[in-house]
């Protein structure tokens, strides 16, 4: 599949921003910029849901609010149910000619916990039933909103509040859950990976999932200086460094088949470009701990894990 | 306007609420199987692979879920409808306060359940009971009938401009849920124009703008804010000043329904029998009212005066027509079919003994709670709690204010 959508740098700068400035996101926000770029790939009228989460906080405490587009939150572990509901509504109003509009695009935006734990029972169920929607997991690899706790996104030794790199336990023992390979198996049109470091490549990405018909899911690493513990300038650098040393590697899966999106693709075809997973830790306070002569042997460990994800993913894409 | 034209259909209880929903003009049905609800959910799949009605069904993967698709598909302007019982109530609990602080009308039948653990699919009140701060109107029927009326009521309750708060309608397990009866219902026309079609009131946006208070691309509002200590409280009173004009919206709404229907269940709030003269008086919800009837005539009978107060709207309470209904009865007997463990007597017995404080007469209140898990409510253990009422007002003394009765010791 393939949009037939193009657009330059202008079209981008001259549509108008749908999540407004002015909303309370920390400096530095992954989250914040991932949103910005997913509203510049919409291609008419949408209605948007969040889960409980920092993006709906920041965006919303009443009586302001950051949104030009109708958006409604209900809970932590259900927004898929309510894209489920809006979408099915629009589609009976349609139908009974209640509706003014010819199509409505339905866009769920979720968190790592709202998506790898505590939603994932609403998300199976409504991609199942393939109501025809969009879900962005922002993934900052933790519960942000909470005070840094780990979820099931958190990557492995990361330090968090309650996975903390203690004298004996050094962060979380546990690895990330492959949410967006749950997704593909679940036999859906539409699955991809993107960092907002290759916006091009994540707004494509944006916009093919609400072209595609049934669900779609957008798994968007959103860095997190706060729960991350780097610079706040550092943001679209580290999310860059995530895909450069095939951590967190771009690709999409069009009815199950995979392929490598352009930055991973080159990574691929030429190896010795892929950047030692050191790179990517060493400027994240999250990570610290490792560099310390008790703990280094764990980096080796992760670079071991990041290869052997990669080798599958390789495989998938028909690369291997 | 004079009674209409009508069909007797034999229907079980959740048969009757399915076929009020099918005539009732509903946008999108979501929800999850769970005995003793299932027949309505069964029945509504019929109708729509069937083609009979013009709605969409989800087949949500828990009742969670069924609620949350419901409250999103209204907030997008839409008629909705769910129905549960016992543990998918439970699991709904956070998205119930979620829906009415969002003024989500959503109608959902309750098929009422007891409550795990121990498992057990049979009736009584403990489900809905504990629902009771969560901003939803309750009704409570006594039997199939009233199921079929009230469900149509709740739709028309619940859009109400003035109003704009969930409701529920709660039926008891088995004895109505399975139970086939004789149901009049209304032609599919008299139903749809009973209901209307679902108007969406104006909201002052954000922008100052007035707009349809729905998520629509052209008029955008943002619903299920965050909202702190400088607002949250004042939307908490919206919520309350909408409940207590519900009380008087239940009664037109019932009215309006009597006029057409021909059928009445006391005012809509409660439903006295044979209470005007009464010394000794009952006071339950649900089925078990059919059952005191009886035993109210066998009295009456023999010449003892004795009534029953049937509550049928619990949410909001009726405080003032349950005083006035009561001022003369020296005597009461509340039953509940659930129990607060640890509290003074059961939830409908707090209501009604705080209630009547303020009465000038203040009669006695009792309480017994009966019938949990679906224990048998026979006529001979109601006749023994008139008795003990006769005894109270003989004696003018109270024994035993709360107990269980039909239970082992």
């Amino acid at each position: 599949m393939s949009s037939e959508w193009k657009f330059t740098t202008k079209d981008l700068a001259e549509k108008p921003e749908l999540l407004m400035p002015g909303h309370r996101a920390c400096a530095g926000c992954g989250p914040a910029v991932v949103y910005r770029q997913i509203l510049k790939a919409t291609r008419g009228p949408i209605i948007a849901t969040n889960a409980t989460g920092c993006m709906e906080v920041v965006t919303t405490i009443y009586p302001y609010t950051a949104w030009r587009i109708p958006w409604i939150h209900t809970a932590f572990e259900n927004v898929a149910a309510n894209a489920a509901g809006i979408e099915t509504a629009l589609k009976v109003m349609k139908r009974k000619g209640h509706l003014k509009h010819d199509h409505i695009d339905v866009i769920a935006f979720a968190g790592d916990g709202g998506t790898y734990d505590i939603g994932l029972q609403a998300l199976s169920g409504a991609v199942e039933r393939g109501h025809d929607f969009l879900y962005v997991l922002y993934d900052n690899e933790a519960y942000m909103n909470t005070g840094i706790q780990r979820s099931g996104g958190t990557p492995h030794c990361a330090s968090t509040t309650t996975s903390p790199a203690g004298r004996v336990i050094p962060g979380k023992p546990e690895y990330k859950k492959p949410i967006a390979d749950i997704m593909v198996a679940h036999g859906i049109p539409y699955v991809a990976a993107a960092s907002p470091a290759y916006w091009r490549d994540l707004i494509t990405k944006a916009r093919k999932g609400l072209e595609v018909k049934g669900p779609a899911f957008l798994h968007a690493l959103a860095p997190c200086p706060r729960g991350w513990r780097y610079d706040t300038s550092k943001t679209i650098e580290i999310a860059r460094l995530a895909v450069e040393t095939c951590v967190f590697p771009l690709w999409e899966a069009v009815d199950g088949e995979h392929s490598l999106s352009a930055p991973s693709k080159v990574i691929a075809l030429k190896p010795e470009r892929k950047k030692p997973v050191r790179e990517y830790l060493k400027n994240q306070g999250r990570f610290r701990h490792l560099f310390t002569p008790e703990f280094e042997h764990i980096i080796d460990e992760i670079e071991h894990i990041v290869d052997r994800r990669w080798k599958l993913l390789l495989k998938k894409c028909g690369m291997a | 306007m004079t009674v209409v034209k009508q069909k007797l259909l034999a229907l079980s209880g959740d048969e009757a609420v399915a076929y009020a929903v099918k005539q009732s003009d509903v946008d999108v049905v979501a929800a999850y199987p769970i005995t003793p609800q299932t027949i309505i959910v069964e029945k509504f799949s019929e109708y729509v692979h069937n083609g009979e009605v013009d709605t969409e069904f989800i087949c949500v993967e828990s009742e969670h879920s069924a609620l949350t698709a419901c409250l999103a598909a209204a907030a997008t302007g839409a008629r909705t409808f769910t129905a549960s019982a016992s543990a998918g109530l439970a699991l709904m609990h956070e998205i119930l306060y979620v829906t009415s602080g969002c003024r989500a009308p959503v109608v959902m039948t309750i098929v009422n359940r007891a409550l795990s653990a121990p498992i057990n699919i049979h009736c009584d009140h403990a489900d809905s009971m504990v629902e009771r701060d969560a901003s939803w109107i309750q009704i409570y029927v006594e039997n199939s009938q009233e199921a079929y009326d009230s469900t149509i009521q709740a739709f028309k309750i619940a859009e109400h401009p003035d109003i704009l708060l969930p409701a529920m309608v709660m039926l008891d397990a088995f004895f109505l849920s399975h139970t086939l009866e004789s149901v009049n219902v209304l032609l599919d026309a008299t139903v749809r124009e009973f209901v209307g079609t679902r108007k969406i009131p104006l909201v002052r946006s954000h922008e100052g703008k007035l707009v349809p208070f729905k998520l629509d691309p052209k008029n955008p509002v943002t619903m299920g804010p965050l909202d702190l200590y400088d607002y949250y409280f004042e939307h908490k009173k919206q919520q309350e000043e909408a409940m207590q004009r519900a009380l008087q919206t239940i009664k037109q709404v019932h009215d309006e329904y009597g006029e057409i229907s021909g059928r009445r269940y006391g005012n809509g709030l409660i439903d006295p029998y044979r209470l005007e003269d009464a010394d000794i008086a009952a006071i339950c919800v649900g089925s078990t009212a059919g059952t005191t009837k009886v035993v109210v005539d066998q009295l009456r009978a023999k010449g003892v005066k004795a009534g029953l107060l049937r509550l049928r709207t619990y949410r909001p309470f009726p405080s003032q027509d349950l005083r006035e209904a009561l001022e003369n009865v020296k005597a009461i007997a509340v039953m509940d079919r659930s129990n607060s463990f640890g509290a003074y007597g059961g939830p409908i017995f707090h209501e009604v003994r705080h209630v009547l404080y303020d009465a000038p007469t203040r009669p006695q209140v009792v309480n017994y709670i009966y019938g949990l898990g679906g224990r048998d409510m026979p006529q001979t253990l109601i006749h023994e709690i008139y008795k003990d009422l006769q005894k109270i007002v003989k004696t003018k003394r109270v024994e035993k204010p709360v107990q269980f009765i039909g239970v082992r010791e």
